[in-house]
């Protein structure tokens, strides 16, 4: 008896916890599982560290030919002056805050983390054909409005290592700095 | 196209404004219209053919309606706050805010949600799916973080038809009952790993409208919901599916709802990152973000900007809301702030709805200023502009610039001008 036991409790601490994160289903049957093959098939978001990433590369000068093709007809030659969202704003390498007064303007200045424009790009452009461009060209129009922007040299190549490294020129331009769940509860509901 | 032309004259005698023709507002790539001209009174974009739609038949063929304001890659309706009655906005006067150029079609028999990321079992759930599982109905508003926003406020600011009616102002606001399934339910069938404690909501339109929401909210009360006011979600509201986010800023009531994928830091959408944050004064220039949840509010909509005032007796009424709870007291103002009384709370009374309030009151023919303060059950009571323009670090001048403050988040009390011949007008930067 003893030997068993304590063979047996040792066994059931290191079960245990594992036995309650893995929760049980309530209503199985309902719904399909998906393989990890198929969540990638479909999985595009990209998170602010760029973990996501997938590999490619693109140059400045790609994404310029790129830019004009398919960006152009809506924002602008280089992306200044189009019908919608004015890509290029504020000084060149300098944060862009978005002004309190007046109309709105935004751009990759305005961007916390480098990663953001490559998501959207990614995902929601060109508006006429989502999601259609390849992941290289993707790169290349990072590189291209980064450079646009300042942000980035003209020689500097944007993968999946060096674009979470772009230190962009808003990252500190945003209260609070990182979000948080539950807020501040001194803070008046109107904050 | 007669009952157009005499719903804008109406229109006109009603806002007693100057509008330059109907397409003053008109620039390339953006347009405005006037209330009666609508994108939506015209062709109702819902999916369903136009005739079956009740509200067709009202009485003089004059239902309420939404103004529209659309540009290349954006389409705003706005909520006849001032047309309709209680706490529920019918479904086809939802107000609309819509992030890309056209509301997708989307097939539901072929719609599928997935939850994935750091869970145990990925899935996929077909819609006959969702409505096998156990389901809520719950009355909420949805509110256009955006609403209010002093950028909208008086001619001049753009459009020729704004600044007057409630709608245009106030109108980014309804409140319906919404039904559908749980967070907590899909979650738990998915296996949620305690890492995961932020959420991205991805939509299945054309802009991939996407938003970062805490696990801890969506656990407590929010749900997947296909189901508006009895009917189907319409078209523009994100049929088949869409997030409900009780109570916090309309972005997170992610539309045409795809993929749930599950995190452990705020993904930073540009959705979130660039629409969603203004720079403040307060704060050196800095931007404010995720706001979460909407404060308490309230708006007179009756009487209300636009309208005529007659001697005697009016009752007055609006509508009061909160993202933290039910509303306990609406507090009126008839002389701009000076002395308060308690308005009556009509019922029913739903925790982050929209709620009714009364007040008798009879118009002397003197000058009057309108005012609504609401609190709510945490004891949180809606500020005045002036506490807000302290607060944001501003000068009560500055929202007389003709650039106006893009604030968002915007709670301010609303007051409504009463002159001696009866019109009532925007007080807000009077």
């Amino acid at each position: 008896m003893q030997c068993s036991l304590k063979v047996l409790v040792p066994a059931l601490v290191l079960i245990a916890p594992v036995a309650l994160a893995q929760s049980q289903r309530a209503f199985p049957n309902v719904g399909q599982p998906l393989s990890q093959q198929e969540v990638q098939a479909f999985d595009r978001m990209i998170g602010p560290e760029g973990k996501e990433l997938p590999a490619g590369r693109g140059t400045v000068k790609e994404g310029e030919a790129i830019f004009a093709k398919r960006c152009e007809i809506c924002h602008g030659k280089g992306g200044e002056n189009g019908l919608t969202h004015h890509l290029v704003a504020g000084q060149p390498g300098k944060p862009f805050k978005g002004p309190f007064y007046g109309v709105e303007k935004d751009g990759p200045s305005y961007f916390p983390y480098p990663t953001i424009a490559w998501d959207y790009i990614n995902r929601a452009m060109p508006a006429s054909n989502p999601g259609s461009l390849k992941t290289n060209e993707v790169y290349a129009l990072v590189a291209y409005l980064y450079y646009r922007n300042g942000i980035i040299k003209e020689t500097e190549v944007m993968d999946q290592t060096t674009l979470p490294k772009v230190v962009m020129p808003n990252k500190d331009g945003f209260v609070p700095a990182k979000p948080v769940y539950p807020p501040d509860p001194t803070k008046p509901s109107w904050y | 196209m007669n009952s157009n032309n005499s719903d804008r004259r109406q229109f006109l005698k009603n806002a007693a404004v100057g509008l330059a023709g109907g397409a003053a507002g008109l620039a390339v790539g953006q347009g405005w219209s006037a209330k009666g001209q609508t994108v939506a009174s015209a062709a109702p974009v819902t999916g369903v053919p136009s005739d079956s739609i009740g509200l067709q038949g009202h009485v003089h063929n004059e239902p309420p309606r939404r103004g529209a304001r659309y540009s290349i890659d954006h389409l705003t309706h706005y909520t006849p706050l001032q047309d309709y009655m209680g706490i529920i906005t019918p479904a086809p006067l939802h107000f609309v805010q819509q992030h890309s150029s056209e509301f997708p079609e989307i097939d539901a028999s072929q719609h599928r949600l997935t939850i994935h990321g750091m869970v145990d079992r990925p899935l996929s759930f077909s819609m006959d799916d969702l409505k096998r599982l156990p389901s809520v109905s719950r009355v909420h508003f949805v509110e256009c973080h955006g609403n209010s926003s002093p950028a909208i406020h008086a001619p001049g600011a753009g459009n020729p038809n704004m600044g007057m009616p409630v709608q245009y102002i106030h109108g980014m606001a309804s409140c319906s009952e919404w039904s559908g399934v749980p967070f907590s339910v899909l979650l738990n069938e998915a296996g949620i790993r305690k890492q995961g404690t932020w959420l991205v909501l991805e939509g299945g339109d054309q802009g991939k409208f996407s938003h970062t929401l805490p696990t801890a909210k969506a656990l407590d009360d929010c749900f997947v919901a296909y189901g508006q006011n009895g009917e189907p979600l319409r078209r523009e509201q994100g049929y088949p599916i869409r997030a409900l986010v009780p109570g916090w800023e309309g972005p997170h009531n992610v539309k045409y709802l795809k993929h749930i994928k599950v995190v452990d830091e705020p993904y930073n959408t540009w959705n979130e990152s660039m629409n969603h944050s203004v720079s403040r004064p307060d704060l050196g220039g800095k931007a404010r973000w995720y706001h979460f949840q909407w404060a308490t509010k309230s708006v007179i909509t009756r009487p209300s900007g636009g309208m005529e005032m007659r001697k005697g007796y009016n009752q007055i009424t609006g509508l009061a809301w909160s993202g933290a709870g039910r509303i306990t007291k609406v507090d009126i103002s008839t002389d701009g702030g000076k002395t308060w009384k308690e308005a009556k709370i009509q019922g029913p009374v739903h925790s982050k709805a929209h709620t009714r309030f009364t007040y008798d009151w009879a118009w002397n023919g003197e000058e009057a200023m309108l005012m609504s303060r609401a609190t709510d059950e945490t004891g949180d009571v809606q500020p005045s502009l002036a506490e807000l323009t302290q607060h944001w670090g501003m000068q009560a001048s500055d929202w007389k610039k003709k650039e106006r403050p893009r604030a968002i988040h915007m709670n301010a009390i609303q007051p409504w001008h009463i002159a001696r011949d009866g019109s009532i007008t925007d007080a807000m930067f009077a």
